[in-house]
């Protein structure tokens, strides 16, 4: 009974998130004291890199080739059963989103989603609720597990190991989507938010889209994705995916930066999974600085560019 | 056009969050309850307006006790025309998926609507698990949703850009922001929702496949260390020195 974990991909590589899922799910292996096994599509390129997380084994339904739900979780579930494994590891990504629910009602298996722990004894799970204003512990009832790890909340934990490529076609139907299109708008080289370690935010503050230049400098010398606050977005100043909280995207990277930001609590539930908190603004009764680690009150077109150039000496010394 | 939409009860979103009865339940006294806004704002109003343009039907279900019942009116409020409450008390999401599925199979739905997740449980797997449960295509966090006849488009938000996808009825959808603007319900509509039907039916008795231990309260915050904005560079040396995180 092996573990096993799901991984998608990207032009060929296993994503970061799933990459981060490989090395929980080795780790929850070696827990049980089995090996781990992988499950993923067509179109991923050999291993897709998860050898180097420890990953014993990797099935590929070459027969799959969309990230259809449907299809997906009947081809875990067929690799699910080849491996005789309980105990099935997401990311609860978008795609680990869609199936990992359908593969726990196939599995008749309890599903715990955005896990923020390593599994306890009786593999009870630590998880965020309440938008991350607590946490809850939950235990399952069931044989077999489903676990959803939030994304960024473990980092990576690399396992240098050789992974065995097998393909196989299992029994998973017609696909129930066709994909029309895919507009992409980010250049090349440009950080996926969820993906970002490093990421500086920017608000209303900021009093208009022409003056964002200051804020991609500081990102660019950090190395850093960029994100916004959701008026921002709301009024077009940025694009809709860089909106950051509670309707937007949920981040944890390691630090936020937030420029000209108030801290509303909706925008706080979407980055208060941040290790560390930086927050520059005017007006020194901003909310924000109540959840922030560090922070600077001063005028965001004073203070950025300064902080670029303090950054700039500091890697040139460094 | 028969529209099934999934409606949860959650704490406003200014809510404390305590918890009693040693740490195992949410402690709801002082809490303030609204309709989950995933559901409300974004599948609720997307499935008026596809029934405003399309004609069809628009029926909300929830899985809870009678305590759920002014959120129910309030989304017959906004232009639900009938509802139905499952009277149970659901541990987990697949009660609560399980019990909708059937329902949903009873009543010959073409399109299920549900929010990206609960602002409370933050599970985001309804949509999931009623997808697999019906035998149905599904597709998390849409951002638009057209219907045209038996197939609809999606819009999705994927890293730096968007999807557009096809799939035909019957069909499960979880809506995320964009779908939808926020409607207020006016007068007319809330008088209107006290003669509308709230069919309370009883449970199949499906068991739960998780069960909630504890709860608890993350750490507290240490305080905001203030920098002089005139040294940044003293910002540097912390992130790099005492954070580490540069």
């Amino acid at each position: 009974m092996s573990v096993l974990v799901f991984v998608d991909h990207q032009n060929g590589k296993a994503s970061k998130a799933s990459l981060e899922a490989v090395g929980y799910a080795k780790k929850v292996a070696d827990q049980l004291g089995t090996d781990l096994a992988a499950i993923s599509y067509a179109g991923i390129n050999a291993d897709g890199g998860i050898g180097a997380y420890g990953a014993n084994r990797l099935h590929v339904a070459s027969n799959v080739s969309v990230p259809d739900s449907g299809q997906l979780a009947k081809a875990v579930e067929a690799a699910a059963s080849a491996e005789g494994a309980d105990v099935v590891i997401f990311s609860h990504d978008d795609l680990g989103k869609a199936v990992a629910p359908r593969v726990a009602v196939r599995l008749k298996a309890g599903l715990v989603t955005g896990v923020t722990s390593m599994p306890g004894d009786g593999l009870e799970v630590t998880k965020n609720v309440f938008s991350g204003k607590a946490k809850a512990m939950v235990s399952y009832k069931t044989d077999k597990k489903v676990i959803s790890i939030l994304p960024n909340a473990f980092g990576m934990m690399p396992n240098e190991t050789t992974t065995e490529v097998k393909e196989f076609s299992p029994e998973v139907g017609s696909a129930g989507i066709t994909v029309k299109e895919v507009n992409t708008t980010a250049s090349d080289g440009e950080i996926p938010l969820p993906e970002a370690d490093l990421v500086v935010s920017a608000g209303r503050g900021m009093k208009g889209p022409e003056h964002w230049g200051i804020i991609e400098d500081l990102a660019k010398e950090l190395g850093a994705a960029t994100a916004c606050s959701r008026p921002v977005s709301d009024i077009g100043w940025r694009p809709h995916h860089e909106h950051v909280g509670q309707t937007g995207v949920a981040i944890r990277p390691t630090l936020y930066i937030a420029v000209g930001i108030s801290g509303a609590i909706q925008h706080l539930a979407g980055v208060n999974g941040s290790k560390v908190i930086v927050v520059v603004n005017k007006d020194p009764e901003a909310p924000f600085f109540k959840a922030a680690d560090y922070g600077i009150v001063g005028d965001a077109f004073e203070v950025v560019p300064k902080l670029t150039a303090a950054l700039k000496s500091f890697k040139a010394n460094h | 056009m028969k529209i099934l939409v999934c409606i949860s009860k959650a704490p406003d979103t200014t809510s404390k969050i305590a918890f009693k009865d040693n740490n195992t339940a949410f402690d709801e006294n002082g809490v303030q309850f609204i309709v989950n806004p995933y559901d409300e704002w974004y599948a609720l109003v997307r499935a008026i307006e596809l029934k405003e343009a399309q004609g069809g039907s628009v029926t909300t279900i929830t899985v809870g006790g009678a305590d759920n019942d002014p959120i129910i009116r309030k989304a017959l409020a906004i232009g639900a025309d009938d509802a139905i409450r499952v009277d149970m008390d659901a541990k987990d999401a697949f009660q609560v998926a399980n019990e909708i599925a059937l329902q949903a199979k009873e009543g010959g739905y073409d399109l299920v609507l549900c929010g990206k997740e609960t602002i409370n449980n933050n599970g985001g797997v309804i949509g999931g698990m009623l997808a697999e449960l019906m035998d149905a295509p599904y597709v998390p966090l849409a951002t638009k949703l057209e219907v045209n006849g038996s197939t609809a488009e999606i819009t999705r938000d994927i890293p730096g850009g968007e999807e557009v996808l096809n799939a035909e009825l019957p069909l499960v959808i979880s809506a995320a922001k964009g779908m939808a603007e926020q409607r207020i319900p006016n007068m007319r509509g809330i008088m209107a929702a006290r003669s509308k039907a709230l069919n309370v039916v009883a449970p199949s008795g499906t068991e739960a496949n998780t069960e909630v231990k504890s709860y608890a309260l993350p750490p507290a915050k240490g305080d905001c260390t203030f920098i002089d904005a005139e040294n940044p560079e003293e910002l540097i040396k912390k992130l790099h020195e005492e954070a580490k995180v540069i």
